[in-house]
């Protein structure tokens, strides 16, 4: 029977069934960090040892500075998080990318970059954006402190088996349009909640034109959309970004041999599918405190008056009250007061490179924060001299980890300031208590840095 | 966990579609133990606002917009609707891993359509009753609603099932789960 992509890497994992048709999966790689704290607490309280060290991989990212690794951190209780992910993981003998790690970084950053992420394999974490994984055709998703304390404890997980949808965009990107604007664009049409209960396959010739760069920014931004994970069918671009790397297999030709037998056949059924062109996505950007409000940077913010649904119009009026928008405003020049470049939706190299391609020999109009997603991609974007391009402009470059995206270090966007971000998430309070933010791609991000303003890159490029 | 059987008790309407779990519980709290008491972050920066339907009551239900729960994996947002003392939330839909943290903590999630949900917030604050044996609420206008929930999740809220005690009786058969992969797919260990 033909099969999907997700269906192959499921079945390949599923150890037991219950009459109620809960499965039993088997779990390749599980990622912990700082927040993990709960999930050790009650494997110790159950006094339970850990079942594979070696598939267990700590990394501190949440909580850890922006500022200097070689200055202690501030606030005593962020120190504490960093310190307890450290004694639970020598407890427990894991390997643990530590803040002074030469691989350390954002957990969905250096999974990959160390060669830990591969085709066809089921990876969790305590973070919903761990369906950045599935960029590389693995399983990927996050979950709550009790399944990380079941994981640790079993290597296991009893998961419903999710619905399939596929989203195949196709067609050519245009200039200035990047994967972050594909996937804002699919929330947009879809909705926070239009993928609940699936796993999407992204598939098409416009994702298959992307880097696996930009297909993690894709993948990332699935639970966005409510998805169970995002994932993306491996190829040559996938197995050239694998080769070499850290952890990548030994016998690489066998492992690439068993990996072409994971893309979906071209019969398998979904059980929904969506369809976007390529060519009809702009740079996108949001509005208000949800990723679905994903507009072209050509739109205006709605009028909640042209709204007949009471309930809809109540949820417009409150989303303008919290951003301080204007009705109808066009969203091209409503000035911003910062900009946050980094997350694990956009802190590799080529999000860097994007970012500074706007801001060579220009100046920022508002200060703003560019945090690498790891110290590879730190070190590579210094060789090539972005750092200076950024500090040039008069942004801040920062030390890896998820920094100013939800703020657990200290990196806080002020109540009622307005932030065009490259992260993921418009939540209110997100980026702080009263922070507003404006979700959108690196070159995007760049170009309200430098015009002070939500401005269309393709102005500027 | 705290088996969940009946409860009964007041409701609360929260009317707006996907409440994240950043507004459950801000971010910042995430690093406090659970001995710091969770309730007290419970919508913590959203409450401060006049007129917040919490404010003042202390219900054991909530009827929300869709989507409830969505974004981060946080289950703090579970621990501190549990620690406040609402044992039951009732949506057209939730943030599948919320729901996952839910049932883990005793937290009943119900899924009903939005038009019936819709219609009960409109009922709401009143009392109402959730029977979980029989899968039935006891709405506030005395009328009786059927929901439906997945068995095995109905067994461990009842119960009170610790599920990594359960999986370990599986043990034979991931043992011999691992031999078979460790031979099949050799390049999938680190």
């Amino acid at each position: 029977m033909a099969e999907t992509l997700f269906a192959k890497v499921w079945n390949a994992h599923a150890i037991v069934t219950r009459d109620d048709g809960a499965t039993l999966l088997w779990i390749d790689r599980h990622f912990v960090h700082e927040g993990s704290f709960h999930a050790f607490g009650m494997l110790d309280h159950a006094a339970r040892p850990l079942a594979r060290p070696d598939l267990t991989f700590g990394v501190a990212d949440h909580y850890v500075p922006s500022h200097s690794r070689a200055l202690p951190i501030r606030d005593p209780e962020v120190a504490g998080m960093v310190t307890t992910l450290r004694g639970n993981a020598r407890r427990h003998g894991l390997d643990l990318l530590d803040l002074d790690d030469p691989r350390q970084g954002i957990v969905h950053v250096v999974g990959p970059e160390q060669g830990l992420t591969l085709p066809g394999l089921t990876i969790v974490c305590g973070d919903s954006h761990t369906s950045t994984h599935g960029a590389f055709g693995a399983l990927a998703f996050g979950i709550g402190a009790s399944e990380v304390s079941h994981v640790l404890a079993t290597q296991t997980l009893w998961q419903q088996r999710p619905r399939t949808m596929r989203i195949t965009v196709d067609g050519v990107l245009g200039a200035g349009v990047t994967a972050k604007d594909v996937i804002l664009a699919i929330i947009g049409k879809i909705g926070a909640g239009g993928a609940g209960g699936h796993v999407v396959e992204y598939a098409g010739s416009a994702i298959r034109a992307l880097g696996m760069e930009a297909r993690m920014t894709i993948c990332n931004m699935s639970i966005e959309a409510g998805a169970r994970a995002g994932m993306v069918a491996p190829d040559e671009t996938t197995y050239q970004f694998i080769a070499g790397r850290k952890h990548a297999p030994r016998d690489f030709d066998a492992a690439v041999a068993a990996w072409r037998k994971l893309p979906s056949d071209p019969d398998a059924h979904f059980d929904r599918e969506v369809a976007l062109h390529a060519d009809a996505i702009a740079p996108t950007v949001t509005w208000g405190t949800s990723p679905e409000t994903a507009l072209p940077i050509t739109a205006s913010v709605p009028d909640p008056q042209a709204e007949p649904d009471p309930a809809k119009r109540a949820r417009i009026e409150d989303q303008l009250a919290y951003m301080g928008l204007r009705p109808g405003a066009p969203l091209d020049g409503t000035k911003v007061d910062r900009v946050f470049i980094g997350s694990c939706t956009n802190a590799r190299l080529p999000d860097l490179r994007a970012a500074a391609a706007i801001l060579r020999g220009r100046r920022a109009a508002v200060p703003g924060l560019v945090v690498p997603g790891s110290v590879p991609v730190k070190r590579a974007a210094e060789a090539e001299g972005l750092d200076r391009v950024f500090q040039d402009a008069g942004l801040e470059w920062g030390e890896p980890g998820c920094s100013m995206c939800v703020g657990m270090n200290g990196d806080l966007v002020r109540p009622g300031e307005r932030c065009a971000a490259t992260s993921n998430r418009n939540f209110v309070g997100r980026q702080g208590p009263g922070s507003r933010t404006h979700l959108m791609s690196p070159a995007m991000a760049a170009a309200a840095a430098v015009a002070g303003s939500i401005t269309d890159v393709r102005r500027l490029a | 966990m705290t088996p969940f059987i009946t409860v009964e008790g007041e409701a609360v309407a929260l009317d707006a579609a996907n409440i994240d779990t950043d507004q459950i519980i801000p971010a910042r709290f995430l690093r406090k133990d659970r001995s710091a008491g969770y309730q007290n972050f419970l919508f913590h920066d959203v409450r401060a606002e006049p007129g917040f339907p919490l404010n003042g009551r202390q219900p054991v239900i909530l009827a929300a917009g869709p989507n409830f729960g969505c974004g981060s994996s946080r289950e703090g947002a579970v621990y501190a609707l549990v620690d406040a003392g609402i044992r039951c939330v009732i949506a057209a839909s939730f943030g599948d891993i919320f729901a996952g943290n839910a049932a883990k903590n005793g937290l009943l999630t119900i899924v009903l359509p939005e038009p019936d949900v819709a219609a009960l917030r409109r009922m709401l604050p009143a009392t109402m009753r959730v029977d979980l044996p029989s899968q039935r609420l006891l709405l506030p206008d005395g009328s009786e609603r059927r929901f439906e929930i997945e068995p095995f999740r109905k067994r461990c809220l009842l119960e009170g099932l610790d599920d990594i005690g359960l999986t370990l009786e599986h043990q034979a058969r991931i043992a011999s789960f691992q031999e078979r992969d460790r031979a099949a797919r050799p390049w999938a260990t680190p």
